[in-house]
Formats: structure tokens, sequence, C-alpha cells
């Protein structure tokens, strides 16, 4: 039973990288406006629609190689343009409004953009085809290490480094960390808050589109609905990691892409508990795992303290 | 600034609202242009969209090509037929929710559909009440008419109002692994979906398998809409099993078999009819090279019969895969069509007013060669046309392997 450990611990590792990439965008939008972006998940959709179209539109034959860094930019174009416009024309007006109408505006979004996909995107009700990597599995010791897997490998951490000295370093970073501690001194202090909290959702977007090509290069398809159950794993993740928490975000991530894996994997294995396991149960064990952490450390992993400001 | 964009807001709201008008108007004036003398409705229930839609457009369409078919050549004199098609997407409570309004549509005198099983169990009920018959052109699911203990001999057939022209699981899982053992397979590892019509047709899979000889290296399930399989993969892998059975639709099938097989592992995916689908080997990809599935009734592309069937619905480039279930909607419409004509001839040219328990009446005495085979059923609903068809994926289309009915 356990020789297949290695790769259970890959499985997961793999699929809890997308998770964080995609929860970076709950995080850093709820750390600056307190507002649960869930939209997020279509946002995360269309990166991969985006994605998509720039390889439909590239002569037919294009080595992937050659395509994926347009592809990239393209999903990522995508991604931010729909982000920024839901932040301009949804939430910016909704930033006084009492707490709960930009959360009900962003089910409202996420709905509509649902539905714009599946119904003006050309042969969208149904899954679109994902072009692939044709090469691959690697064997790694015990591993086996697909194509797809290959590049969440590679993308996933170069993000995670990338914004982590993004927010550090960079003015705009600072300006960030500033408008997240106190939103009203930081605009005395002349930093130009409309812009930092756009820069944001930007950021947020970005990632999801990079999350979003991970996706469709590891399952051979994107689908409008992809980013309901994506976004909603997400979310755990975030609030896993400690939401408003960027490092947490993608320890959340790693921690939920395992946890799903291994209970999946193992469960059954457990005296008296073969009922449970299986790959049916796998978005179980997520959520029974995000209910513990609420029970017994409400700030998440890597909490920030939020109760204080909400 | 509040107040204008309150105007936009309202100016945008007025032109849809005016948009959706003139689109109904348009609607149910061309509806009563068309009709010289009666309209009669063929109501379709079907995924037409998300899951299962590929198969679910197949039978919209299959239904649409023999109204067609029965308005150009006058079938029934004096009516004119048209289809009304709903869609379930896959979901129990959907289709109720259609099968309730089709029930409330007066014009409806018979429904074609739905696609899944576990959709006809919740829709069964309410044709009953009213009496409008159904037939399936794809539950296979042996259930739906005889009964929940068919499996121990007490087959009770529940519903007099449904029919179905596609074979049942019974059958259809025995003769897969009938074939899997034929072909040498020793250790099958069994997946489903856990809904009515995977779980049904696994577990019968699974029994028959075992009694052919063969050992089972492991179960599993899976939900609907579920994508990554990694998990589930690697333990398919490290238990050793030479193939895999899939009970469920090609949705998930072709991402299991695509992840399978690039995860090293080239042991070939078996589904039913559920899988057999020109989509699950454009989503699934080389991966699928190699894989079975077994599927109701003869090969349509190669029915002499359903060779004009198939070249309307290519110049017609209607959506969908009219491989599967195509031929048996088209026989299945026509079946209501007939019992209609019928019905219509006996009362002196016009539709009585209890036309749809007479209705009913005609489809179990229907008896006729249809384009994908003879249509006729027994005392349980059932379809007399037992055939059955493994195909294979060679080549990147499915091929068919072997037809046959089974025989114990």
């Amino acid at each position: 039973m356990l020789h297949t450990l290695p790769q259970q611990l890959a499985n997961g590792l793999f699929l809890g990288s997308t998770y964080g990439l995609i929860a970076i965008g709950y995080t850093m939008v709820y750390g600056i406006v307190q507002l649960i972006n869930f939209a997020h998940g279509e946002i995360f959709m269309t990166g991969g629609f985006g994605a998509l179209t720039v390889y439909l539109v590239l002569p037919h034959g294009t080595s992937l190689w050659l395509a994926l860094p347009l592809m990239l930019i393209g999903g990522a174009a995508t991604s931010v343009l729909i982000a920024l416009g839901a932040e301009r024309f949804a939430y910016r007006p909704l930033r006084t409004a009492p707490r709960l109408a930009p959360l009900i505006a962003a089910i409202g979004l996420s709905l509509a953009l649902q539905q714009a996909v599946h119904n003006l995107y050309p042969k969208a009700t149904s899954p679109r085809v994902f072009p692939q990597i044709p090469s691959g599995p690697w064997h790694l010791g015990g591993v086996d290490i697909q194509s797809g897997d290959l590049f969440t490998l590679i993308a996933a951490p170069i993000c995670m480094v990338v914004l982590a000295l993004f927010v550090r370093k960079s003015r705009t970073g600072r300006a960030m960390q500033a408008t997240a501690q106190d939103p009203d001194t930081a605009q005395l202090m002349g930093i130009d808050t409309n812009r930092i909290i756009a820069t944001a959702f930007a950021i947020g977007a970005v990632f999801a589109a990079v999350a979003a090509i991970c996706y469709g290069l590891r399952y051979g398809q994107v689908s409008y609905d992809m980013g309901f159950e994506a976004g909603l794993k997400a979310f755990t993740a975030a609030v896993l990691g400690g939401i408003g928490n960027i490092y947490g975000a993608m320890l959340g991530g790693l921690v939920l892409g395992l946890a799903e894996a291994l209970a999946t994997a193992y469960m059954a294995d457990i005296p008296g508990m073969q009922q449970l396991g299986g790959q049916a149960w796998s978005p179980v064990w997520a959520f029974v795992l995000l209910i513990l952490v609420l029970l017994l450390r409400p700030q998440g992993l890597l909490g920030e303290r939020v109760a204080d400001r909400a | 600034m509040r107040h204008r964009s309150l105007l936009v807001l309202s100016i945008a709201l007025t032109g849809a609202l005016t948009v959706t008008a003139c689109g109904s108007r348009g609607g149910s004036k061309s509806g009563g242009d068309s009709a010289s003398g009666t309209t009669v409705t063929i109501g379709v229930d079907a995924p037409l969209s998300g899951q299962n839609s590929a198969t679910g457009l197949g039978i919209q369409y299959g239904v649409q090509i023999a109204v067609d078919d029965a308005n150009k050549n006058k079938t029934v004199p004096g009516v004119t037929f048209k289809v009304k098609a709903l869609d379930d997407q896959a979901q129990p409570a959907t289709g109720q929710q259609n099968a309730t309004s089709l029930v409330a549509d007066s014009s409806v005198l018979g429904v074609v559909g739905p696609l899944n099983s576990g959709v006809a169990q919740s829709m069964q009920q309410v044709f009953e009440t009213a009496n409008l018959v159904e037939i399936s052109p794809s539950n296979t699911n042996p259930a739906l008419t005889q009964g929940p203990n068919w499996a121990s001999g007490t087959k009770v057939r529940g519903y007099k109002t449904y029919f179905r022209t596609a074979t049942t699981d019974a059958l259809q899982g025995a003769y897969a692994a009938q074939y899997a053992s034929g072909s040498g397979k020793k250790n099958a590892f069994v997946v489903d979906d856990k809904q009515t019509y995977g779980a049904g047709l696994a577990g019968i899979f699974k029994d028959a398998f075992a009694k052919d000889g063969g050992a089972i290296a492991g179960t599993d399930h899976v939900s609907t809409g579920d994508k990554d399989f990694s998990t589930l993969v690697t333990k398919i892998k490290s238990s050793g099993a030479d193939m895999l059975y899939y009970g469920g639709q090609y949705d998930e099938a072709s991402l299991l078999s695509k992840q399978l097989k690039a995860a090293g592992d080239n042991i070939p995916l078996m589904g039913g009819d559920g899988i057999f689908s020109a989509t699950y080997i454009s989503v699934g990809g080389t991966g699928t090279e190699g894989d079975l599935a077994t599927s109701v009734g003869s090969p349509v592309d190669g029915l002499a019969t359903a060779q004009d069937f198939i070249s309307k619905y290519k110049a017609a480039k209607y959506p969908g895969d009219y491989g599967t279930y195509g031929g048996y909607s088209y026989d299945a419409a026509t079946a209501i069509i007939k019992a209609i004509g019928n019905v219509v001839a006996a009362n002196g040219g016009k539709v009585p007013s209890d036309a749809r328990a007479k209705v009913v009446d005609g489809v179990q005495k229907a008896d006729f060669d249809g384009i994908a085979g003879h249509v006729s059923f027994d005392q349980f609903g059932d379809t007399n046309n037992k055939q059955l068809t493994v195909y294979q994926v060679t080549g990147g289309k499915w091929v068919s392997v072997k037809t046959g009915a089974y025989t114990g």
C-alpha cells in the first residue's frame, strides 16, 4: 500500500499548487478591501478561455513550447481585463456600501460571467479541448511526472517567489502592505489606494490565469463551469492558510491538495473506514479539513488577526 | 453620478426586455403561420448543455429530422408536427420540472427522452399520471421497466407510459464481460459514477465478469464533474489490473482514460453506451486508442436504412453526436408519430380529446422497421431489438468489432 505514497504525495502537491495559485487572488483582495471576491473562480475560468483563444488564433501546428508563453500572456490579459472591469464597475461603486452588497455583487458577477462564456464563446456549452504537451511521463524515483504537471512544477514556485519579492521590495508592494494595514492613513500618506486595490485585483487575476493554464494542460480541457469547484477549493485554501496572508494562501493550497490526495488514497485502508474511501469522497475531506481548522484555529494556519478590523 | 448609472441601467434593462419581447412575439407568430390544420408537439428532454450534451443534442436533432420527414411526407394528414426540446442538464430535478411543463402543454402528445436513467426515474411518475407516452432512446437501467427487484427475477412493470428503444444493461453489462474475458482479460478494476445508470451497469459487469472467471482488482467511485483522477489512477496502476471497466458517461471517462495513459498505464478502458461518443475521443485524445465501448443496437453508420438520416443530419450541420442515439431517437419519434396517425385516422381525421391515452396504447402495439432496427415493445415496455455492439477506438475513431445479442 505504501509503495504508492511518493506518487500520491506528488499528486497532492500538483493539485495543491493549482489551488494555491488561485487562492492568492482571494487572499490579496481580502487583505486589502476585506471582500471575498466570489467571482474569482470565473476570472480563473476566463483566463483559461483567453489562453485557448490565443492557441486557436495561432497558425495550426504551432509548437506548444512556442505557443505557451503567448497563451500565458493572452490568458493573463483576459483575466486581468475582467478583474479590473469587475473592480471598477461592480466593486468600486459599492465600496462604501454595507459589506453584504459587494458580496452579493460578486456572486451575481460570477453567474453572469459563467453564462456569458457559456452562451457567447463558440461551442463552450460543452468542454473545449485544451492543447497538451506531447511528451512525458518522466520517471523520477517512484514518481511519474506528466507534462502538464511539469508546467505547474515550474510555474507555481516562480510565481510565488516573484510575488514575495514584489510585495517586500517594490514601492507598490510596500504601498500595498500599508493599504492593507490601514487604508485611511495610507491615503493620507499620499498612496493612491484606488490604484493599489486595482493592482491587487490584477495580480490575483494573473495568478488565476497561470492556474487556468496549469488546469488546461493537466486535464486537457477548459469549460465554462470549471471556476465553480476550483474557486470553492481555492477559497477553502485561502481560509485554511489564513485569509489575507499570501504565504498562507500557498501553504493552504498545498495542505489542501495533499490532504485531499492522501485521504482519497488511504482512508479506505483504515479499518472501519472502507465506506468513506475513494475518489468520490475527495471534496468531503477538503471541507472537513476546513471545518477542523475553523474550529481549532479560526485565524488559519498562518493567521492574520482580522478580528479587530472586521 | 448615481443617477446617471441608474439611467444607464434602466436603458439596458429596457433594451433587454424589448429584445426578449420581440423574440417571443416572433416565435409565436411563426408557430401560428405554419399550422395548416392541427399542430401536435413532440416533446424532447435531454441534456442540451453542459455534461452529456453532445449525445443529448444527438437526441434532439434525431427527433427533429423524424418530425421534418413526417411533415414533408404528410405522414398524418391534417396534422403538423413540431419539436419542443427542453434541457435537463442531466439533472433529475430539472428533468422532473421539464416533464411537468411538457405535461402542461396540451399540444404535446408524446415525449422522446431523457438521456440519463437517473433523470428518467424522476420523470416516469409525472408522465404516468398524465397518461403521456415517453420513449427513451438511451435509458438502459433495467429497473426502469422491470422494477427494482428485476435481478431476483421478480419483474414488475411500474409505468405503462414508459418505453425505450435501447436494450437494458442486464444484457449490455453481461455482453461486455463476455467480450472482455473472451479477449483474454483476467483482472478488471471497476469504477462507476454512483449514478443510476453507471452504478447499475458497473455492478452488472462486475458480477458477470466474475462469473466468467475474471478477478476484480479493485473498485472505486467518482463523482460526476470530477476532473482530477490522479489519486485513482495511481491506485489502478498499483492494483495490477489488465483492464478498467467504467460505468458512467464520457465526460469523466475520457479524462480518466487520458490521465491513466498519461501516467504510463496502458490498459484499455471499457465502458457502456454512456462513453460511446465522438466527444470521448476528441477530449481524451490519443490516450483513448484501444479503449472499448458497448452500445445498444447495430452501428448506425453501417445501416443502409440510416444513410438518408445521416446525410440529412450532416447537411443540416446539426451539433452533437448522432452516432450513439440519433437513430434510436428518430425511431422513437416515428413510433409516436405513427401511433398519433392511427389515433387520428380512427377519429375521422381529427385529434380526439383523449389522444394521450390512445397514443400510449398505440405505441405499445408499435411494430415497424425503423432506421436503426425493428421497433416493437414487450410487456415491460422494453424493446424487442436486443442487438448490442462492441466498439473499439482505432485510429481516433470508434470502429465496431462485434455485433450480436447476448446469449447466456
